[in-house]
């Protein structure tokens, strides 16, 4: 696997809480699964994928965790058609 | 030695934490148990509402269209009986910098946090409160860490709260994306603690203080274009910092227009259900949120809420999701203004109000919200499908909460359902009673319950002898 240049834009992943160390409040389908945070930042030294490393974010704090996405983008759209929305306001409202 | 982080020990530490990230201690406003000096706390953080409107001049805040919707009106009157259906004007707070109302409740806080010499802001939101902090945080060059409930087990986000992200992320913001639960307040804390960045929440007074320019702002309006004042405000209900901000504006401005909360009906999903986090459309403005903040406003990221919707609400309308998506259409092709669904929470409430009101009478939406990719109706309804939900036309209210979504077929099935107030406020003093018995309640905490729920203490006599 290619090695991850320092100073990439990556994404990590890190386990905040497991699953026996979740706030005592939490309903039970959500008890089952870990706290898991994810936080976008530059590689500060040269990695490979899956590894644990340390980002700088963009508020300059040193993060470490799992390298899980290298240059991390959107995706979220406007979805697909949803054609039960078309004819609503084309006519009998006015 | 390093701190102890764990989930106990740092909930132990919130209200060192929470001092120093504010520089604002609650104890001194503590008249008992229950009461504290509200009037006073909103008071102490020194800003006139000219000082307020200065410094949201200063970042692209407020002064906000306001738009009469007239088609909209004419729709309504065809489907109502014969005089019925008020005019209903909307305002454009999508015309704020980060696109929603949130810019004027983070405007203070990005102030003060500059003033004070803070050298950045935290936020815990999944909303357009996250992308208003990043915003204002931009402008006066401070830091910004925005922390957010975004994807369940599987690793999916709501598109909503995507989109939400991604814009914070636009602003410069670093953001924390999370896994589903509470325990978001929790890292918040770990957070403030390392950074020694300003708490910039949702629920103090400088955040409460930001709204009541909406509220002076659109009575001046609705007398400078009709000549009188609005009879209600329609305001989308979550925390309840909407509402309170908007109605001590009104209040501010001489103005006695009927204050209605609006909140999108989400009952049988819970709000920290790793299942349920995908299966709702909405992300705010609901009843998730709605409910138990206006019966009971201390459940917040401070000791003392700021945020109080039950001392100034008159009214509360439910709207189911189907009915919010319809409206949300109609705005688009009737009124030629493509907005985002969460924002047309209340304009639904005022489509089912208007049509009980007379034709002379004036309803204000008092807020929009920007659109876009992933915070648009189309997404939001294409991702329920994804997701199992049903997807059809028919009578909104055969929607089932996580399992259908039901767009109504005319705009006469949009009707919303009036909540029992009274209920609402029994609610508030049973909550009350769990944190200490009413036997024992002193005459300021006495005073304060009833003022928190806008009765007299005759009215808390009596019901105090229903729970």
């Amino acid at each position: 696997m290619n090695q991850v240049k320092a100073g990439t834009w990556v994404e990590i992943e890190k386990t905040l809480l497991t699953p026996d160390q979740r706030a005592p409040q939490v309903p039970e389908d959500t008890r089952h699964t870990p706290y898991i945070m994810k936080v976008a930042g530059f590689l500060t030294a040269d990695a490979l994928y899956g590894e644990t490393v340390t980002v700088k974010t963009m508020s300059g704090r040193l993060i470490s965790g799992t390298l899980n996405v290298i240059r991390p983008h959107y995706t979220h759209s406007f979805g697909d058609t949803v054609e039960e929305l078309l004819n609503i306001g084309l006519g009998g409202e006015l | 030695m390093s701190k102890d982080n764990s989930y106990q020990a740092v909930m132990a530490r919130k209200n060192e934490i929470m001092k120093s990230s504010m520089g604002l201690d609650y104890e001194v406003y503590r008249q008992g148990e229950l009461a504290f000096d509200y009037e006073r706390m909103m008071n102490d953080c020194g800003f006139t509402l000219e000082d307020i409107i200065k410094i949201q001049t200063q970042t692209k805040v407020g002064n906000t269209p306001m738009f009469e919707l007239h088609n909209l009106t004419r729709a309504v009157r065809k489907i109502s009986a014969p005089g019925k259906g008020a005019r209903i004007f909307v305002k454009d707070e999508a015309a704020n910098a980060s696109g929603s109302f949130k810019a004027r409740r983070a405007s203070i806080s990005a102030y003060v946090a500059e003033k004070k010499g803070y050298k950045g802001l935290i936020a815990a939101t999944s909303g357009n409160y996250g992308a208003a902090v990043a915003s204002q945080a931009a402008q006066r060059g401070l830091r910004c860490i925005i922390v957010q409930e975004v994807f369940d087990s599987k690793g999916i986000g709501q598109p909503e709260i995507v989109e939400k992200g991604r814009k914070c992320e636009a602003f410069g913001a670093e953001v924390i994306k999370l896994s589903v639960g509470p325990e978001l307040f929790y890292y918040l804390l770990l957070t403030l603690e390392e950074t020694g960045y300003f708490n910039a929440s949702l629920y103090t007074p400088f955040g409460i203080k930001g709204v009541e320019t909406l509220g002076h702002e659109l009575t001046m309006q609705i007398r400078s274009m009709t000549g009188r004042d609005p009879d209600a405000v329609m305001i989308t209900h979550a925390g309840g910092g909407n509402l309170t901000g908007t109605a001590r504006g009104l209040l501010a401005a001489g103005c006695q227009a009927r204050v209605i909360a609006c909140s999108v009906d989400l009952s049988g999903l819970h709000m920290a259900s790793d299942r349920d986090f995908n299966r709702k459309s909405f992300t705010t403005g609901h009843t998730g949120f709605g409910v138990p903040f206006a019966t009971w406003p201390d459940r917040t990221d401070v000791p003392r809420n700021a945020a109080r919707s039950l001392r100034y609400m008159d009214d509360y309308i439910l709207v189911n999701q189907g009915e919010v998506f319809y409206v949300t259409e109609l705005l688009a092709k009737l009124e030629g203004m493509e907005r985002g669904p969460a924002g047309n929470t209340s304009l639904t409430g005022a489509v089912a109000l208007a049509r009980e009101l007379d034709q002379d009478k004036i309803i204000v939406v008092q807020e929009t919200e920007y659109t876009g990719a992933g915070k648009h109706h189309n997404s939001q309804l294409s991702f329920a499908r994804k997701m199992g939900i049903e997807v059809r036309r028919g009578n909104p209210e055969e929607g089932v909460n996580g399992r259908s979504v039901v767009i109504p077929e005319h705009l006469s099935q949009v009707v919303g359902r009036h909540q029992d107030m009274e209920k609402l406020r029994i609610s508030y003093l049973k909550n009350a009673a769990k944190q200490l018995e009413p036997a024992k309640w002193s005459d300021l905490d006495r005073k304060f319950v009833a003022a928190d729920v806008k009765k007299d203490l005759n009215w808390l006599d009596q019901a105090l002898k229903q729970i």
